[in-house]
């Protein structure tokens, strides 16, 4: 398939794998933000063909596993109402909160849909009036756009039974609080390559400087993570730090400006908490003051929520980059994608389950 | 042909219990999800938690498509199948042809050929009666290009709002020709692991439809019976083929993983080997989902003796709906109950069983 094969040819991905080898000289901890990329390493089984200086760690970019467990609990608790039609993208759906899932209060009666595009979302709302039809807008700044367009095309056509729940994340202040603290391990990022399709890259120049770590810019095909990684190794065995981008057939330094406007003008960043890592000033989207009346938080008072997370889960130190999903004491006994106890386990972009999927043997 | 003396059934609880966690003791208020019916780990787990214990006999033990019966020193198969799917109606055929075809293979990947279907139909008030007698032709001709017949039935009627239209079952029985033995727990070190078309094709032509990811494609569903090509299949290599499965719910990687639990072997597969249409690959990429788990109608996996692999890829290539056939991989010894892939730029993982169905991703 044209697109897709180039970006996958052995022979071309062996060249890079031995060109990484020749470069590397001592060990290097790397971290890909995205978990489509770690999906993709382990999918591809590229985790097993680097040279062992390189250590590969799995950065926050899983939306669907740091949206916090009381705005989980809040999905929840809206879509058992009898009037509403919750919509999510698929991924949210085996999700647990603190006592079920939104596949479970599908089976319990609960309306619940799963939509591939929030405007199909806009779409459900038309068609049922009588309905309060709620989309859950979680995602980085990739989806942001497309669920803004959402909220601006119900205001356009006067929707009052259309909201969103919105939970949305921003990659650069999760950067900065993994490289500001003590702990930090990683030497390097591979930069989500579609959160910078939106987004640009300026918004990273100034953590390059501050931190004097390098940054790639990367795809999610197996050969555009191979050289993302080469791109990262050279960087760091010559000394220098800075974005560079190895996402050239999709990327440029200042992003997609019409996307970028719209995301402005209906959101406005927030403080957000993630899961598992806690409270990061700045680094969300909240719906602006004129969009309040589709904002399902301010519509439905779901009560106070009290919320139960799991003890033995370390979801948040793996999206931070300190410990890897198979170095959890639970892992593949106590949690597995049937009784998970945290996010990652079951979400399509989370690295317990691509540890799970392909390499637990 | 020496008649074959079936393999001793391996203890069957040592086996799953190696593959997965112990069976979880049902809680008061478990219920039923979509996902026990996805033919992944769910649909496993109810089979071994509520099915086996409840029903508990040899031949059920097998675990195979269709159960088979001595009877009067014939070799019969026994097999049933219900079938939900929505829309009724879609590109390429309909619950009435996939629900015959489905059970036609069912039998055929016992190696039988259809001696007779029962049909039951559970109807949803309202539906239009043009619709059914729509289903029942379909079924009919699905049935009579299988060279078998509809030979009873039954049809119940339930309230508006407690169907979808029409669910239908089809059992059939069928008979196994003498000297072959089709069974998951023949698959051996070094026997070769064919398929006999494009996989992925029913699942992502259904799915295009499905409200909330439709999107546009001239794909239809691959639904066929595949009993004439298994005939043709077996009178030419007999013997040397010691597994026949259709891939449909739970995709090529939940069978063969099935397999490779029940005959203690380990399977491995070769990305760049699997024939995926471009269609269906777009689809895939853009949606993430990966077409080994997508759903197959009118495909079957053989797994063959290596000395006759060649033969019967021939074989299948000659026929109609095998024409797309390819082999995608081997036997191994170890990992025991393991399936491994050789990813397209030369790594390896392993393919598990999913959970439940796949779900399409965020971005």
């Amino acid at each position: 398939m044209k697109f897709v094969d180039e970006y996958r040819r052995e022979a071309d991905a062996q060249a890079f794998v031995r060109a990484i080898r020749a470069k590397v000289t001592r060990p290097w901890t790397l971290m890909e933000i995205c978990g489509g990329q770690t999906h993709t390493l382990m999918r591809s089984g590229i985790d097993r063909m680097l040279p062992p200086e390189i250590t590969l760690v799995h950065g926050p970019g899983c939306p669907v596993c740091v949206t916090p467990l009381t705005q989980i609990d809040r999905a929840l608790a809206i879509a058992q109402r009898r009037n509403v039609i919750f919509t999510s993208f698929g991924d949210m759906l085996r999700v647990p909160g603190s006592r079920t899932d939104l596949l479970t209060v599908k089976a319990k009666g609960g309306d619940v849909r799963m939509v591939y595009s929030p405007l199909d979302a806009v779409t459900l709302a038309r068609q049922n009036p009588e309905k309060d039809v709620v989309f859950f807008a979680v995602g980085f700044e990739t989806t942001a756009p497309a669920n803004a367009m959402a909220v601006k095309r119900a205001r356009q056509l006067g929707l009052p039974n259309f909201s969103v729940l919105a939970s949305h994340v921003l990659v650069p202040p999760a950067m900065e609080a993994i490289l500001s603290s003590p702990a930090n391990r990683v030497q390097g990022f591979l930069l989500a390559g579609h959160v910078c399709t939106i987004m640009g890259w300026t918004e990273y120049e100034p953590l390059g400087v501050k931190y004097r770590i390098p940054m790639v810019v990367t795809g999610f095909e197996p050969l555009d993570l191979l050289q993302g990684i080469f791109m990262a190794v050279d960087a760091l065995e010559n000394g220098r730090h800075g974005v560079e981008n190895q996402y050239v057939r999709t990327v440029s330094r200042d992003g997609n400006r019409v996307a970028r406007a719209v995301v402005n003008e209906v959101f406005e960043p927030c403080d957000r908490a993630w899961r598992g890592i806690g409270v990061i000033p700045q680094s969300g989207y909240r719906l602006r003051p004129e969009y309040a009346p589709f904002d399902a938080t301010l519509r439905f008072d779901v009560g106070a929520i009290t919320t139960e997370e799991p003890k033995e889960c370390i979801a948040g130190e793996i999206m931070q980059g300190l410990k890897r999903p198979n170095e959890c004491s639970a892992f593949g006994t106590r949690c597995t994608p049937e009784h998970p106890l945290g996010a990652p386990m079951v979400s399509s972009e989370g690295a317990c389950a691509a540890y799970w999927l392909y390499a637990k043997a | 042909m020496a008649e074959h003396t079936p393999p001793p059934a391996p203890d069957l609880g040592a086996a799953l219990a190696s593959a997965s966690c112990p069976v979880p003791v049902p809680s008061a208020g478990e219920t039923i999800l979509m996902a026990h019916g996805g033919g992944g780990r769910l649909t496993q787990r109810l089979i071994e938690s509520i099915f086996l214990p409840g029903f508990d006999n040899p031949a059920l033990r097998e675990l195979h498509d269709g159960a088979i019966l001595e009877a009067g020193g014939v070799r019969l198969a026994f097999s049933t199948d219900s079938f939900v799917i929505h829309p009724l109606f879609f590109p390429g055929g309909d619950i009435g042809s996939l629900a015959v075809n489905g059970t036609v293979n069912d039998l055929a990947m016992c190696g039988a050929q259809p001696l007779a279907l029962s049909a039951g139909l559970i109807l949803e008030e309202g539906l239009p009666i043009a619709d059914l007698a729509r289903i029942v032709a379909s079924m009919q001709r699905a049935a009579a290009g299988a060279g078998v017949s509809i030979v009873t039935g039954d049809t119940k009627v339930v309230d508006r709002g407690k169907g979808d239209g029409v669910f239908v079952n089809v059992t059939g029985v069928g008979i196994v020709p003498p000297g072959i033995v089709i069974s998951p727990r023949r698959a051996a070190p070094g026997d070769v692991v064919l398929v006999s078309g494009e996989i992925a094709v029913h699942g992502i032509a259904i799915m295009s439809l499905r409200e909330g990811l439709r999107f546009e494609t001239t794909l239809e569903s691959d639904t066929a019976a595949l009993n004439g090509l298994v005939k043709d299949l077996l009178a030419a290599a007999g013997d040397a083929v010691h597994v026949l499965r259709d891939p449909t719910r739970g995709g090529v990687a939940s069978t063969l993983h099935e397999i490779a639990t029940q005959a203690g072997v380990g399977i491995r597969i070769e990305e760049a080997r699997l024939p995926i249409g471009e269609e269906v690959r777009g689809a895939c990429e853009i949606l993430g989902l990966d077409p080994l788990y997508v759903a197959n109608e009118g495909k079957c996996l053989v797994i063959v003796a290596r000395e006759a692999a060649n033969e019967a890829l021939a074989l299948l290539k000659a026929h109609p709906l095998g024409r797309s056939a390819a082999a995608i991989g081997e036997v191994l010894a170890e990992p025991r109950g393991t399936v491994l892939l050789k990813s397209r730029i030369g790594g390896q993982r392993i393919v598990d069983l999913l959970t439940g169905e796949q779900l399409p991703r965020i971005c």
